[in-house]
């Protein structure tokens, strides 16, 4: 059991930064700027943001900027959603949204919505409740929700709400965390939490904590530390944490960590990797574990930098 | 990233990585380049196609490809030379989607793909059938099957009956197919909805389903896919109209009203409470008569924070003007006319209707309200509890009335009756036989569902409410599952409280009046005191709607949504409780009577973490109707930008007392601004200010 080996996480986030060639980095090198926000999230909320040059990090970040102004996943990739986030995203880390031309990325995105209120993640047509977060996220991280027509955004997210107070990608999909965590979010984004039956969600959510006490993302699967993000973040958001150990949990994220070469996976002994580490340390932030920033449920940043953007301009 | 063992490589194994990634990075890098200059030969889209076989998680290689039939498909519209045949062309992008699934059967842009192909018109329902009951085989939860396999019955107009059948084979040959009962749960309230041939009478359906689920529960108590879709049958079963449960005045009351009050302050609250949140209780919905015709300009609130207009108590103010008579009768019809519906979409049709009398009085009576002008010490010396003495049992009664619903005579449908008794019944059995923790769950919500229908259905059914039967299940399931236990513990305060109010031995136990005997005035308070008694939630509250003071210290209370109904509420203890922040007191903005607060010994502050930051109106999210003005968050004042929730808080309030050591947040800084904040203020922390 124990603690978090705090110094093995950081070297290992840096080393991964650097690793570029071997088959892991190869094959996910179409992600790579998800990849960017989950490492440096996780350094700050380490505490440990100034590991990294942001002047090596942001001109990189640029140029996977296309010219409609979205973001791909590495330079010379096509234009997503899913990596215009992560970039808003890194970007906000440094206090440096304002090197955006914000207008040009507002557009891009509001460009992505649907006559019945859904979001296309780029111009192909996948739609995906994901994508309905994205935007909203996006947009209210650079101030400019207005771009969107919100309620019909509200109304289509809304009609993914299925009988057993859960959510799913499109309307009819069955109940899943991660989309759980997307639909809450953008609704706590907009304002409208009241949408959710707090009481059955909270009860379908609290149920995904396994005897190990880590959470699975469905009934009947195995706990991944990844749920740990998603389920934990929309029971905060609804206000039903206590419905879950906490102690417990805590306990099955610290025995995913690799002690030895540092780095989170996604159950005990299984191969480490940058995203289940920063799900676990986020997921340590929101159960309070001593030492760590404060992270948003919502926003998925740290709360000063959230509070900055919100409180201050 | 998931399910790979945790082990250091051998350097045969990273020699080989080092020689597929090698491999890979050429395959993408020529994808790169092929995909900026829109090359679309027959070498380049097989590279493509090895790409995606090896790595369909490559999304813009999937965006290549679309281009490059669409290329290919415009080459054999203008009918070129050696062109392919659209037929052909999109059987080679059905092959590289299956063969993409094959190594990542999770892929979004291989489904994607799928899709936007059959979206040219190709392919029959029967091939892609047939690929969905291969891939159903080796994961029967995949949801990207399941949705795909969505998208195909919409597309091919297969009926949902059909489908129906689909979801009984799958669950028959599974009962842990959640996935399955799940879109049998949506298939199932589509053909009742529709009422589609079949499908007509609702509780046949749902009889025959508990059946079905039947099976599930006893082969596998323990597997929970079964009692979720019970779960939800229950809901169904119980779906029904809104009732009217309260108000306050209370029917067939006396009211007693101050003629010694300035002109616009004449007026009186009147609450509507409901069994269930509403929405569109207004003038139309629910007609006021008295002697003064006021009736129709009447604005009713919804007594409650939720921003979709749905609340369980409804308040609105009823004035009497100078030359009142010395008493008049009022009448309230609701639903006279339709528009109040319950957040579940129930209609209240039946209409219904209270009545109660306006006395006016001078000055020496008995106040009704209260007005603060001495320190609250909450002294136990102060406190004189009730008797069941006839004479206070008449007060109380006269205080709330606790069978209203009688006067209104709604009525239980027998059917819905028997299928809760019934499936008590079943519940018991299986957990003769089987300790399994869902079971008793189910077997607590069954009675607790019994206890309802017997109430607003105002049956003697000679059964006594099973509340100790019900409290005792929610302790073992804290023992059985105590992962769980703040779910527990949140589900035996509500039904505790239903118990402690529901009836009039019980409500007068907890009822007395409180005068502050170390001060000049003789007013006094009418009181309820629920401390000590470890509740985390409060609810049932139709029946407290005449408290002037609570005391709720000493419990585990983490919210106190709720709350707002309570009016009349000038004191308010909750100290020593488990309030984390100041945004957990949102519904105290609403108490517009309330002047004494204590919230000492709590933890606001204590937490890093703030639960309730999207569930109030903050500059955090877009609510609407929040004039925010966020520019004076500069540098200009760094306490309101330290202080902000607390700001947002007693700004509303009106508290002459407030209450609120021991709790993490509290510094001089707090102290100095919110005395500066609340200028009514007389006492902080019990020291006199201002």
């Amino acid at each position: 059991m124990g603690e978090l080996v705090v110094e093995k996480h950081i070297k290992y986030i840096i080393s991964i930064e650097k690793k570029q060639d071997d088959f892991a980095s190869v094959v996910m090198e179409h992600l790579r700027l998800n990849g960017a926000y989950w490492g440096l999230t996780t350094l700050d909320v380490l505490g440990k943001l100034d590991a990294v040059d942001q002047n090596e990090v942001i001109p990189w970040i640029m140029q996977c900027q296309h010219e409609s102004g979205g973001f791909g996943g590495n330079i010379g990739h096509d234009p997503h959603l899913l990596y215009t986030l992560s970039a808003i995203q890194v970007l906000a880390l440094f206090d440096k949204i304002d090197v955006l031309d914000i207008e040009k990325v507002a557009n891009y995105i509001a460009s992505l919505q649907n006559e019945d209120g859904s979001f296309s993640g780029d111009i192909w047509g996948e739609i995906d409740t994901r994508f309905s977060y994205i935007a909203i996220c996006s947009l209210a991280l650079l101030q400019h929700l207005g771009k969107i027509n919100v309620e019909k955004a509200v109304e289509y997210i809304v009609s993914c709400k299925n009988l057993d107070g859960g959510f799913g990608c499109t309307p009819g999909a069955e109940s899943h965390a991660g989309q759980i965590f997307c639909c809450v979010g953008a609704l706590a984004i907009t304002g409208y939490l009241d949408h959710v039956d707090k009481d059955l969600l909270g009860w379908w959510l609290c149920e995904r904590q396994v005897k190990s006490g880590g959470l699975n993302g469905r009934p009947e699967k195995l706990p991944d530390v990844c749920y740990s993000w998603w389920v934990l973040s929309s029971l905060i958001m609804i206000d039903r944490v206590h419905w879950i150990d906490k102690k417990k949990l805590i306990n099955f994220i610290l025995d995913c960590q690799d002690k030895q070469n540092g780095g989170i996976s996604d159950r005990p002994d299984d191969a480490v990797d940058v995203f289940h580490t920063y799900f676990g340390v986020a997921g340590l932030s929101l159960l309070e574990y001593p030492g760590l920033k404060a992270i948003d449920p919502a926003y998925a940043l740290p709360v000063d930098v959230v509070n900055k953007i919100f409180l201050t301009k | 990233m998931h399910g790979i063992p945790r082990k250091a490589p051998t350097q045969e194994e990273l020699d080989d990585s080092s020689l597929k990634a090698a491999k890979l990075r050429d395959l993408q890098s020529q994808l790169l380049h092929f995909h900026h200059n829109k090359i679309y030969t027959e070498e380049a889209i097989q590279i493509s196609a090895k790409l995606l076989e090896s790595n369909p998680e490559h999304y813009t290689a999937w965006n290549y490809r679309k281009l490059a039939v669409q290329h290919l498909l415009n080459r054999h519209h203008e009918n070129q030379l050696d062109s392919q045949s659209p037929q052909s062309i999109l059987d080679d992008e059905l092959i590289l989607v299956e063969n993409a699934l094959k190594t990542n059967f999770k892929a979004y842009g291989a489904w994607h793909h799928r899709k936007w192909v059959l979206s040219k018109g190709h392919s029959s329902s029967d091939r892609e059938l047939r690929l969905l009951g291969k891939f159903q085989k080796l994961d029967s939860r995949n949801f990207h099957a399941w949705n795909y396999r969505r998208f195909i019955t919409e597309l091919k107009k297969i009926p949902d009956e059909d489908e129906l059948q689909y979801t009984t084979d799958m669950i028959y040959d599974n009962f842990s197919n959640y996935s399955a009962w799940h879109n049998r749960s949506m298939l199932l309230s589509k053909l009742l909805e529709k009422s589609a041939k079949g499908y007509e009478k609702r509780e046949n359906v749902l009889s025959e389903e508990f059946e079905f689920v039947r099976n599930a529960l006893f082969t596998d108590p323990d597997d929970q896919s079964g009692w979720f879709y019970h779960s939800w049958l229950l809901g169904q079963t119980l779906k029904r109209e809104p009732l009217l449960i309260s108000s306050s005045p209370p029917h067939g009351s006396n009211l007693s009203l101050s003629i010694d009050k300035p002109d616009r302050e004449r007026t009186f609250p009147l609450i509507l409470y409901f069994s269930e949140a509403v929405e569109g209780v207004s003038s139309s919905t629910v007609n006021v008569e008295y002697f003064y015709d006021g009736g129709d300009g009447l604005i009713w609130y919804p007594l409650s924070a939720n921003k979709l207009g749905f609340s369980q108590a409804w308040l609105t103010y009823i004035e009497y003007p100078l030359d009142t008579l010395e008493s008049f009768d009022v009448k309230v019809t609701i639903a006279q006319f339709p528009g109040i519906i319950s957040s579940n979409g129930m209609p209240c049709s039946r209409s219904c209707y209270i009545y109660f009398t306006a006395s006016v009085c001078s000055n020496n009576q008995e106040k009704s309200e209260v007005q603060t002008t001495h320190k609250i010490s909450w002294n136990e010396e102060n406190f004189k509890p009730h008797s069941t003495h006839p004479e206070d049992a008449n007060l109380l009664a006269s205080l709330c009335k606790l069978d209203i619903a009688k006067e209104n005579n709604p009525t239980t449908p027998m059917l819905c009756m028997e299928t809760i008794s019934n499936e008590i019944a079943c519940s018991r059995e299986l957990l003769s036989s089987s300790n399994c923790k869902i079971g008793k769950l189910t077997l607590a919500r069954l009675l607790v569902a019994h206890n309802t229908l017997i109430t607003y259905g105002c049956m003697d059914s000679g059964t006594e409410a099973h509340y100790e039967e019900i409290l005792a299940l929610y302790h073992d399931l804290m023992k059985m599952d105590p992962a769980h236990i703040g779910y527990y513990e949140d589900e035996y305060s509500l039904v505790l409280m239903k118990q402690l109010t529901s009836n009039t031995e019980s409500l007068l136990k907890l009822c007395g009046k409180y005068q502050e005997l170390s001060s000049p005035s003789i007013s006094s308070y009418t009181s309820v005191r629920l401390k000590v008694l470890s509740l985390s939630r409060v609810s049932c509250l139709e029946h407290l709607l005449w408290v002037q003071m609570l005391d709720l210290s000493h419990n585990k209370l983490r919210s106190i949504e709720g709350l707002e109904a309570l009016q009349q509420l000038s004191c308010l203890k909750l100290s020593n409780n488990r309030l984390s922040s100041f945004t957990a007191l949102e519904p105290l903005k609403m108490l517009n009577s309330l002047q004494v607060l204590d919230v000492s010994y709590n933890e606001i502050g204590a937490h890093s973490i703030d639960t309730r930051r999207y569930m109030c109106s903050s500059p955090l999210n877009s609510a609407t109707g929040f004039g925010w003005q966020l520019k004076r968050f500069t540098d200009e004042d760094a306490d309101l930008k330290r202080f902000w929730d607390a700001y947002l808080l007693f700004r509303d309030l009106n508290l002459v007392q407030l209450d609120i050591v021991g709790n993490a947040v509290v510094d001089e800084r707090l102290k100095a601004f919110l005395i500066k904040l609340m200028s009514a203020l007389k006492w902080f922390d019990g020291e006199s200010c201002h």
